[in-house]
C-alpha cells in the first residue's frame, strides 16, 4: 500500500461537514435508548449489585470475610486499586500528553478516554477506602485539627497516595468539565426540550463561543495539560512507592516507578480500545473514531507492552546481579513457585500476545485487536496480583509462609468494580457527548483558515 | 420589541477565512467593542482581533507557588514543631519525603485557581442572561457559522454606518440584537432562598445524624463494643459484677499503705488530710481527677457523665452532703468505693488521692464562691496586672 507521508492524513474521515459532525455526536443524546442499551445497562448494574452486596456484607461482618490474612495482608483490595488507577492513566495521557505533543488525532478519543479516567479512579478510590476496614472513619486520612492533636504521617507513601489519587481525580474532573463547557453550549442551542435546555444552560455557564473567551480557554487548556502531564506520571509513581518504599524483597526496587507508569499506560490503552471498539460501532462513529485511531493506540500498546516486558526481565537480572539471596529467592519463587501459574499468565498476556501488533493487518483487525486487548487487561490485573501476593506469601521464616486463596466476597467486589465502571460508562454514552464536538470541528477539513490567511474565498 | 435596548449588530459568515478578514477590517475601522463568535477556536483570531496575550498564567503561577509553600510549611509545622515524632528513622524535617505531597498540593491549587479564576474573573460566568443567548445568531454560531457582533456601547457606534460597514464585508446575514432592561436579583428569589435553606437543613441534619446517631448503631459500633471487658463495664463472670478487677486480696503495692477502714460504709474514724493545698498539689489533683474521675463525675463534678448511659450517673459533688464531707470521707470513697462506684485505690497512690480530694475542694469552693472569694480574686488579678 502506498502512503504519502508528506501529507497529514485527515483526522476526521469521510469529509463530514461541521453540522454533520455535531449531528453524529449529539444523536445518542436526542434519541431514546433502545433495547440493546437496556440489556447492556442491566448486565452492568447486576454486576454492580453483586459488588454492593459483597460490600454490604463486608461492612457488616468485617474484613474477615476476605481471603487476606497473615502473611498476605494485601490482596485483591490492593490489586484492584492498582489495576483501576492504572486504567485511569490512559485518559490523561491522551488528553494531556498528546495535546502537548500536538497530536491532532487525539481529539476523537480524548473525551471518552477522560471519562474513563474519572470512572476508573472512582473504582480505584473505592478499594483503599474499604481496605481500611472501617471506611466511615476514612476522614482520619485527612490532616485536620482534631481533639487528639494528632496529624497524619506525611512521610508515609500511603498518605502520599491519598493526596495523589484525590488530586488526580479532582484535576481530571476539572479538565473534563472544562472540555465539556463549549459542548454544553452547543447542546443548549440545539435542543428543543425545556428541561434539557435548563440543565445544559446551567452546565454551560452561559458560554457564548466568544473569541475573547476562546483565547483564555485555550490558554487554560494548555496550562491544565501542562499540569496533568507530570501529575499523571506522579500518580502511578506514588502508587508504586506504596511497594517500593517498603523493604520487602520483590517490592523494594528502584525500577518500580517507570515500570508502573508504563504498565498503567499499557493497561489503560487496552481498556480504552476495548470500550471504543463497541462505542464507535454502536453509535456509528466510525468516521470520527477511525481505524487510524485504533491503529495508533495499538502501536502504543505494543510499545508500552515491551517496556513492561523489559521491566520483567530487568527485575530478574537485578535479583541475580545484586547477589541478595532473599531477592533471588523471591524471583525464582515467583516464576516457579506456587504462584507460577499467575506469573505465566501475566507474561504471556502482557509480553507475548501483544507482539502480534507488529503486523499492520492485526493492528487493523477488530476481532484480533479485541482478543489481544482483553488479554492485556487480564495480564495487567495478574501483574498486580503477582507483585502484591507473591512477594508476601513467602515471609522470612518458613513457619510464616502461606498461600492466599480469594473468597467469594473478593470476587464479588472485583465484579462489582467492573459493574460500577461499565454502569458509569454506559450512562455516560447517553447523557454527554462522547466525542468533543468543538475539538473535532476544529480539526475537520477546511475548519481552519487557509495559510495565506484571511483572503476571502481563498 | 423596540422599547427594548439595542445590544449590537451581528453579521454571520460562512467560512473561517472570511471571519478572519472581517475581524481584521473591524479593527482597522476603529471599532473596539466587538466580539467574534465561532463554534471552535479559529487559528489566528487573536492576531486578527489584536487581542493582548492572556494573563491567565499569572494566576496559575501565584497559586501554584502558594500551594507549594503552604504544603511544605504545613508539613514542617506538623511534623517538626507541633507533634514531632521519629518515624522510620527519618529526620523531623524529611524534605525528600515531603516532596510528593508538596507536588500534589501545588498542582491541585494551581489547576483549581486557574479554572475558577478563568470562569469567574476572566469570563464573568455564570451568565445565562446575556443578550446574545437564544438569538438566531447564537444558534448559528453554535453549529457551523462564524459571527461578528459590534456592540452599541462602542464609541463609534451609529446604526446605519455599522450596518453599511458590515454589509461591505459581505456576510450571509445581518441581525439586530435587542435586550430587555430589567433589574432582577436572582439571588433574592424566594425559590433560591428556599433552596439554600433546604440545603442548610439537609447538611446540618445529616451531619448531626451521622455523628451522634449513626456511628453508635450496628455495625459501626462493633469496634467499641467487643467481647472483651472494658473498665466501667459490668461482667457476669465475677461475683461483684464489676468488669474492672482489683488486685488479689492482701496485695500491697509499693507506697500503698493498707487502709484500715476498708469495707466500711460509714467509717467511724476518718483520716486527717496531711497535704497542704499548694499550687502543685492542686495541679496533680486536677490531672488525676480529669483522668480517673471526670468520665463519670464530669469535668467540674456536676455528675454529667460522658459514658452515655453505660454506667449509672453519679450524684453531683456540689450537693450539701458532699460539701459537708470531711476530707477524710472523700478519701474514703476513693479508696473504698461507694455502692456502685468502684474503688480507685489501685490507680492512685496516697499523695494522688489527697491531691484529688484537695482538687474536689477547689471545685466545690469555686462553684459556691462567696463575695469575699470574688473580692480576693479581683485583688489578685489587680496585683498581677500591676506587676
Ligand atoms: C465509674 C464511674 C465513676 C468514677 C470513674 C468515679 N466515680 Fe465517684 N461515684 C460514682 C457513682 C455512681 C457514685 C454514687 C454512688 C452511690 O450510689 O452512692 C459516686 C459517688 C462518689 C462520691 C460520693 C458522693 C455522694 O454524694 O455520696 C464521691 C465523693 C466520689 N464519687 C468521688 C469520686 C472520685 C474522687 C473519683 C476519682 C478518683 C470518682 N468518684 C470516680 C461513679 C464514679
Amino acid at each position: 500500500m502506498n502512503i504519502d507521508y508528506s501529507k497529514e492524513a485527515p483526522v476526521v474521515a469521510g469529509r463530514l461537514s461541521l453540522a454533520e459532525i455535531e449531528e453524529l455526536v449529539a444523536k445518542p443524546l436526542d434519541t431514546k435508548p433502545d433495547r440493546k442499551y437496556f440489556i447492556a445497562l442491566s448486565i452492568a448494574v447486576s454486576a454492580l449489585m453483586i459488588g454492593a452486596i459483597s460490600l454490604g456484607l463486608s461492612f457488616y461482618w468485617g474484613l474477615g470475610l476476605w481471603g487476606n490474612n497473615q502473611p498476605i495482608g494485601w490482596a485483591f483490595d490492593i490489586v484492584n486499586f492498582v489495576f483501576w488507577v492504572g486504567i485511569g492513566h490512559a485518559g490523561t495521557l491522551i488528553s494531556a500528553i498528546l495535546f502537548l505533543l500536538r497530536q491532532k488525532w487525539r481529539t476523537g478519543i480524548a473525551r471518552f478516554a477522560e471519562a474513563m479516567t474519572i470512572f476508573a479512579v472512582i473504582c480505584a478510590g473505592l478499594f483503599p477506602a474499604i481496605h481500611t476496614g472501617r471506611p466511615w472513619l476514612d476522614g482520619y486520612l485527612l490532616p485536620y485539627p482534631n481533639q487528639h492533636s494528632l496529624w497524619v504521617n506525611f512521610t508515609s507513601p500511603l498518605l502520599w497516595d491519598v493526596f495523589a489519587v484525590s488530586t488526580y481525580f479532582t484535576v481530571s474532573l476539572v479538565f473534563w468539565y472544562i472540555g465539556l463547557i463549549p459542548d454544553f453550549a452547543t447542546l443548549r442551542d440545539r435542543t428543543n426540550s425545556k428541561i434539557k435546555k435548563t440543565i445544559y444552560s446551567i452546565f454551560s455557564l452561559g458560554w457564548r463561543h466568544s473569541s475573547r473567551h476562546w483565547q483564555h480557554y485555550e490558554k487554560a487548556y494548555m496550562l491544565l495539560a501542562g499540569f496533568a502531564t507530570p501529575l499523571v506520571l506522579s500518580v502511578h509513581t506514588i502508587v508504586s512507592f506504596d511497594f517500593a518504599v517498603s523493604i520487602l524483597p520483590g517490592w523494594h526496587t528502584t525500577i518500580f516507578p517507570p515500570y508502573f507508569v508504563a504498565g498503567a499506560i499499557f493497561s489503560g490503552f487496552a481498556m480504552v480500545v476495548t470500550v471504543l471498539v463497541f462505542v464507535r460501532k454502536v453509535f456509528n462513529l466510525e468516521n470520527i473514531i477511525t481505524m487510524d485511531h485504533l491503529d495508533k493506540m495499538n502501536k502504543v500498546i505494543l510499545a508500552t507492552g515491551m517496556m513492561v516486558g523489559y521491566a520483567y526481565g530487568m527485575e530478574f537480572f537485578i535479583a541475580w546481579y545484586s547477589g541478595v539471596q532473599a531477592e533471588q529467592f523471591v524471583f525464582v519463587n515467583r516464576a516457579f513457585g506456587p504462584y507460577a501459574w499467575a506469573y505465566w499468565i501475566m507474561v504471556s498476556c502482557n509480553v507475548i500476545f501483544p507482539q502480534l501488533f507488529w503486523f499492520r493487518k492485526f493492528r487493523r483487525s477488530i476481532p484480533v485487536m479485541m482478543v489481544i486487548v482483553i488479554l492485556v487487561n487480564v495480564g495487567m490485573w495478574f501483574e498486580r496480583f503477582v507483585i502484591t501476593v507473591t512477594s508476601l506469601h513467602r515471609d522470612f521464616l518458613p513457619s510464616s509462609w502461606g498461600y492466599y486463596v480469594p473468597t467469594l466476597y473478593d470476587f464479588g467486589l472485583l465484579i462489582g468494580s467492573f459493574g460500577l465502571f461499565f454502569t458509569l460508562v454506559i450512562l455516560f454514552t447517553k447523557t454527554l457527548p462522547v466525542v468533543s464536538i468543538s475539538e473535532v470541528k476544529a480539526v475537520a477539513e477546511g475548519a481552519q483558515p487557509s495559510h495565506h490567511g484571511g483572503v476571502v474565498n481563498a | 420589541m423596540h422599547n427594548n435596548k439595542l445590544y449590537g449588530i451581528a453579521a454571520i459568515f460562512d467560512n473561517p477565512d472570511k471571519i478572519i478578514a472581517a475581524a481584521k477590517k473591524t479593527v482597522e475601522a476603529g471599532y473596539s467593542k466587538f466580539d467574534v463568535n465561532t463554534p471552535y477556536p479559529v487559528h489566528g483570531m487573536e492576531k486578527a482581533m489584536k487581542l493582548k496575550p492572556s494573563k491567565l498564567g499569572f494566576i496559575t503561577l501565584v497559586f501554584g507557588l502558594t500551594g507549594s509553600f503552604l504544603a511544605l510549611f504545613f508539613m514542617y509545622w506538623t511534623m517538626s514543631l507541633d507533634y514531632p515524632m521519629i518515624i522510620g528513622g527519618k529526620p523531623f524535617f524529611a524534605l525528600p519525603a515531603f516532596i510528593p505531597v508538596t507536588f500534589e498540593v501545588t498542582v491541585l491549587l494551581a489547576t483549581l485557581a486557574t479554572v475558577i479564576g478563568m470562569i469567574t474573573f476572566f469570563f464573568k460566568f455564570p451568565e445565562n442572561h446575556h443578550p446574545l443567548h437564544d438569538t438566531n445568531y447564537m444558534k448559528q454560531v453554535s453549529i457551523d457559522k462564524f459571527g461578528l457582533v459590534i456592540e452599541s456601547v462602542d464609541k463609534n457606534f451609529e446604526i446605519e454606518k455599522v450596518k453599511d460597514f458590515l454589509n461591505s464585508l459581505n456576510p450571509i446575514s445581518i441581525e439586530e440584537i435587542y435586550y430587555k432592561e430589567k433589574e432582577t436579583y436572582s439571588v433574592l428569589e424566594p425559590r433560591f432562598l428556599t433552596f439554600l435553606f433546604a440545603i442548610a437543613l439537609v447538611t446540618s441534619g445529616s451531619t448531626y445524624f451521622i455523628l451522634n446517631k449513626l456511628l453508635y448503631m450496628t455495625p459501626f459500633n462493633w469496634m467499641s463494643e467487643q467481647l472483651k471487658l472494658n473498665p466501667q463495664k459490668p461482667s457476669e463472670l465475677f461475683a461483684d459484677g464489676f468488669g474492672m478487677r482489683n488486685p488479689v486480696k492482701g496485695t500491697v503495692a509499693r507506697g500503698f499503705m493498707p487502709y484500715l477502714a476498708k469495707g466500711q460504709n460509714n467509717p467511724t474514724e476518718l483520716l486527717e488530710n496531711p497535704y497542704l493545698i499548694t499550687e502543685e498539689n492542686i495541679k496533680l489533683g486536677k490531672s488525676k481527677y480529669l483522668t480517673f474521675c471526670s468520665p463519670c463525675h464530669g469535668n467540674y463534678g456536676d455528675g454529667d457523665s460522658r459514658l452515655r448511659g453505660q454506667f449509672p450517673n453519679p450524684p453531683s459533688l456540689h450537693s450539701q452532703r458532699a460539701r459537708d464531707f470531711k476530707d477524710g470521707m472523700i478519701y474514703h470513697v476513693i479508696v473504698n468505693g461507694q455502692n456502685s462506684m468502684p474503688s480507685y485505690a489501685p490507680y492512685l497512690n496516697v499523695e494522688e488521692r489527697w491531691a484529688v480530694v484537695n482538687y474536689i475542694r477547689v471545685l466545690q469552693r469555686a462553684k459556691n464562691a462567696s463575695d469575699s472569694d470574688i473580692q480576693f480574686v479581683k485583688k489578685e488579678n489587680l496585683n498581677n496586672a500591676s506587676n
